[in-house]
């Protein structure tokens, strides 16, 4: 067991543990932070990404020993911010959300590319999404979502 | 009754709950002592049970075996032939035996690991041939067949004999995995009184209630089922969660706490449902022009160790086999079989995705045999107004593939690309498919067998209206779509109007959410209840509307003969895939893909434009990505997201589409089912594109580099090089 301090959605956290458990676990089960999902457990889906220092990564294959000092933030965290916002309208607008058990990482990966790419085309969406799957809407009202947000968010990103 | 307006999208009323990650699917949920539960599961495909050695289990640990199920150790399917827990035999690589509960989920791994089964083998039956001949024995009955149909039309013997030539040829399809997001769930909650209250992902509580109440050996009054938000569906939380919800019951009651039985990844894609594989063989009959005077069809589905829900998706399959067209004399026969694998269930399309292809195909070996365009060949023989339907009930409605065929070609210039792809030779192919879907239950399933019920409740003094109903919303939209529904027969805001997640203790049982019929066949019952609310709007009181089913007087099914109107209504669709094919790799490029439906009203554009984009989607992994097999000793092959590869962001554009709208005057607003219909016509135009790509005849599916490639080196299938 050792301990391993970290930022978690803007708080500074310290956790004892095991430095070999999963981040996706820590978050749900330390934390409660049930916005944080597990698709398959293997970083093949990206139902369980969360944002590590703004870049999308996979908390199912991420041992906690990794994220020392770094900034966490899952969907609990970003929904505070006016980003979020911004996407969660266009992906309401676009009907983008079908069962939603992908959503919170959709969300968390358009942040992530917009973040570096503010006014990304198609195949950058496409590219940028890729890692994380929808057996739901066919993927393109999500991509459609993801061109209003950086419409709608000018300036933001 | 028509109100144009009501397809106007509207945004879902649960998108909050979902962007922000705040709502609670099975897994996020805890009880209060919740232990949790591991299943330990059959290594062998058959065999005896001879032995089980235990570990000692440390406490608050606990094992639970077939003594365990207090009632009758069977799951309440249409046969009772599945037990819980496997009680002397085993039938397939992953059966449940024994359930291990406890408190620490890493503790019961290995603790599981600790327990040893002796099994003696026993010959497996693992294909359709060693099922027919009974390889070890039978599984099932005496001759493995969970159920056969044969029905007829017309004179088949006489347009055989009449005939110019014969045709034959035969097609195979493989599994399909549903990979909802959301891996299967259950908790199960001991409650005062032995009374038992069991959340989940799942589609059709009241199913689950009825199986545990045979299971658990309760009165009605003591089985509640609730669902919880559901992350995805598409027929695997059809079946299944019935076997799950009693796994976490027994243990429930066996150990008096909450226990949770939460499967990860692997554990859903080795042990739930998948989509029939089928092998269907067609005898077809030509006058002298090339047209279809008779068929014979044979159908046959890999069931899976166990009956389930089987003999309903052969049903399908068979009374959908001619397509779209009017076959005057027909001869169908077909069974589903019993195999030592992982038993089959729903999966979007049920029966009907097998069938359309299958007939799709050979609709274009005909053709290419004649040297005719696929598309002349397949018009020559579409069905209209008034024809007869394969099982000889009626197209009441009018037939609307005509308009729909100028629109698609006007969409995606068919027509033209298939002749220059025709004469080029740069692998470019474009495929068409025409399909339809019967809505609802096959024959009079929902008059003598599910029986819905729905009700409105309007308290006394208010606006607000509550929806009672059975069936869950898994992403389709069906808590926006309902809302709608009884908003626009009330003319009232949608925000006047509440509708949880259902909870068997709260709601009738308004039938299960499948088959397309929720909107078609439930919406209906919310719209006509409106009405009558509507009507008494003005009294003060309190109101409850209660709403039953009745079957249209139009429609005539006799399920002795398989002769009728097996559906009530019939959904339609055309689609236009075009495609690139790598002639060395052989991988393949879908360069657009152009579709159209009637399904009557949509209830809301959007949400439609959803479920097309997403069906469709799963219709081209089912056709071109989505392979999943059996090794020699029976054992799935593909058990993750890794090695069953579904569609990413990156490997289909989108999906264009336009909507036809013929009302169906017994549905809400003249709306007809769109869920299956969705998935039913990609993989038929995706392989009829890839065949003109390489001016070859496909005949299987998945369409794999690897089957092309034996295709291309099988010189018989050149059918049409020239």
């Amino acid at each position: 067991m050792k301990t391993i301090s970290f930022t978690l959605n803007n708080q500074p956290v310290s956790i004892q543990t095991n430095l070999q458990k999963r981040l996706v676990d820590v978050l749900r089960e330390n934390f409660a932070l049930t916005g944080v999902k597990e698709g398959c457990g293997e970083g093949e889906c990206g139902a369980c990404a969360v944002l590590a220092n703004h870049k999308l990564i996979n908390s199912c294959i991420t041992p906690i020993g990794s994220v020392e000092q770094l900034d966490i933030m899952s969907i609990e965290g970003f929904r505070d911010t006016e980003r979020y916002h911004i996407l969660a309208a266009a992906f309401a607008e676009a009907g983008a959300v079908q069962c939603g058990f992908c959503t919170p990482g959709m969300l968390l990966a358009a942040e992530a590319l917009l973040h570096v790419n503010a006014s990304p085309n198609e195949p950058e969406i496409r590219q940028a999404l890729s890692g994380n799957l929808c057996r739901c809407t066919g993927y393109s009202m999500i991509v459609d979502a993801v061109k209003i947000a950086a419409k709608n968010g000018d300036g933001l990103w | 009754m028509n109100n144009t307006n009501i397809g106007i999208r509207v945004n879902k009323v649960d998108n909050q709950e979902k962007t922000s990650g705040s709502a609670k699917y099975i897994a996020d949920l805890k009880f209060d002592n919740m232990l949790y539960g591991k299943t330990i599961r059959s290594t062998k495909a058959r065999a005896k049970i001879q032995a089980i050695h235990y570990p000692v289990l440390p406490k608050e640990y606990f094992i639970i075996d077939h003594n365990d199920v207090p009632g009758q150790n069977r799951v309440k399917f249409l046969v009772n032939d599945q037990p819980f827990l496997a009680e002397t035999m085993v039938n397939y690589i992953g059966e449940p035996i024994l359930l291990i509960v406890g408190p620490n989920r890493q503790k019961l791994k290995e603790l599981a690991n600790k327990i040893t089964i002796e099994y003696q083998p026993l010959a497996a039956a693992l294909t359709y041939t060693e099922s027919l001949q009974c390889t070890g024995g039978a599984i099932f009955g005496t001759d493995n067949k969970f159920a056969s149909y044969a029905y007829e039309k017309g004179d088949v013997s006489l347009a055989f004999s009449q005939a110019k030539t014969i045709e034959t040829d035969e097609y195979t399809t493989g599994y399909q995995k549903h990979a909802y997001l959301e891996n299967q769930g259950m908790i199960a909650v001991p409650e005062a009184d032995d009374k038992v209250t069991v959340y989940g992902s799942m589609q059709c509580p009241y199913y689950i209630k009825r199986a545990l109440e045979q299971a658990l050996a309760l009165p009605e009054e003591k089985v509640r089922i609730v669902q919880t938000t559901t992350g995805g569906a598409f027929g695997g939380k059809e079946d299944y969660p019935s076997i799950l919800a009693g796994h976490a019951a027994i243990a429930a009651k066996k150990v008096g706490r909450p226990v949770a039985i939460l499967y990860d990844r692997l554990e859903d894609m080795a042990s739930t449902t998948r989509r029939h594989p089928a092998q269907i063989t067609f005898q077809t009959a030509l006058d002298e022009s090339g047209k279809i005077i008779g068929m014979k069809i044979d159908v046959i589905l890999d069931g899976g160790a166990y009956a389930g829900i089987s003999d309903v998706v052969l049903q399908r399959s068979l009374f959908n086999i001619t397509g779209v067209y009017h076959i005057q004399n027909l001869e169908v026969h077909g069974c589903v079989v019993a195999t030592n694998t992982i038993p089959n269930g729903a999966f979007r399309g049920f029966g009907a995705p097998q069938a359309f292809f299958a007939m799709e195909m050979h609709m274009e070996m005909l053709a290419k045999k004649l040297q005719k365009n696929p598309l002349d060949y397949k018009k020559l023989h579409i069905v209209k107004q008034g024809d007869t339907t394969a099982t000889s009930g009626l197209f009441l409605d009018k037939v609307p593939l005509p308009e729909m065929l100028e629109t698609i070609e006007k969409m995606s210039d068919y027509t033209k690309r298939y002749e220059l792809y025709q004469k080029n030779r740069n692998h470019h192919g474009i495929g068409i498919s025409l399909f339809l879907h019967g809505c609802g239950f096959t024959g009079s399933g929902e008059r003598d067998i599910i029986k819905a019920r729905i009700k409105l409740r309007r308290q006394a003094n208010s606006k607000q209206v509550e929806i009672l109903a059975a069936n869950v919303d898994m992403g389709q939209g069906l808590k926006t779509t309902f809302k709608k529904i009884v908003a626009g027969a009330l003319a009232i805001p949608m925000t006047d109007i509440s509708f949880n997640n259902p909870d068997t203790d709260q709601v009738p049982d308004s039938g299960p959410t499948v088959a397309s019929r929720s909107i078609m066949i439930v919406g209906k019952l919310l719209e006509d209840a409106s009405r009558k609310l509507k009507a008494r709007w003005q009294e003060k009181g309190a109101i409850e509307i209660t709403q039953a089913y009745k079957q249209p007087e139009r429609m005539h099914w006799d399920s002795e003969k398989s002769r009728g109107d097996a559906y009530p209504a019939y959904a339609w669709g055309i689609n236009v895939v075009e495609a690139t094919v790598d002639p060395l790799t052989l991988q393949v490029d879908v360069n657009g893909v152009w579709t159209v439906f009637d399904i009557g009203q949509a209830i809301d554009e959007q949400i439609i434009q959803g479920q097309i984009e997403g069906g469709v989607l799963q219709g081209l992994g089912y056709a071109n990505m989505e392979v999943m097999t059996n090794d020699k000793s029976g054992k799935i092959m593909q058990d993750n997201l890794t090695s069953y590869t579904i569609p990413t962001m990156v490997d289909f554009g989108k999906v264009n589409h336009k909507l036809f709208t013929t009302y169906y005057n017994d549905g809400p607003f003249g709306a007809k089912g769109a869920g299956e219909l969705t998935l039913i016509g990609a993989a038929p135009a995706y392989a009829a594109a890839v065949a003109q790509a390489l001016k070859i005849h496909i005949d299987r599916l998945p369409v794999t580099p690897e089957y092309l490639l034996e295709v291309l080196q099988n010189e018989n299938h050149f059918l049409y090089a020239k």
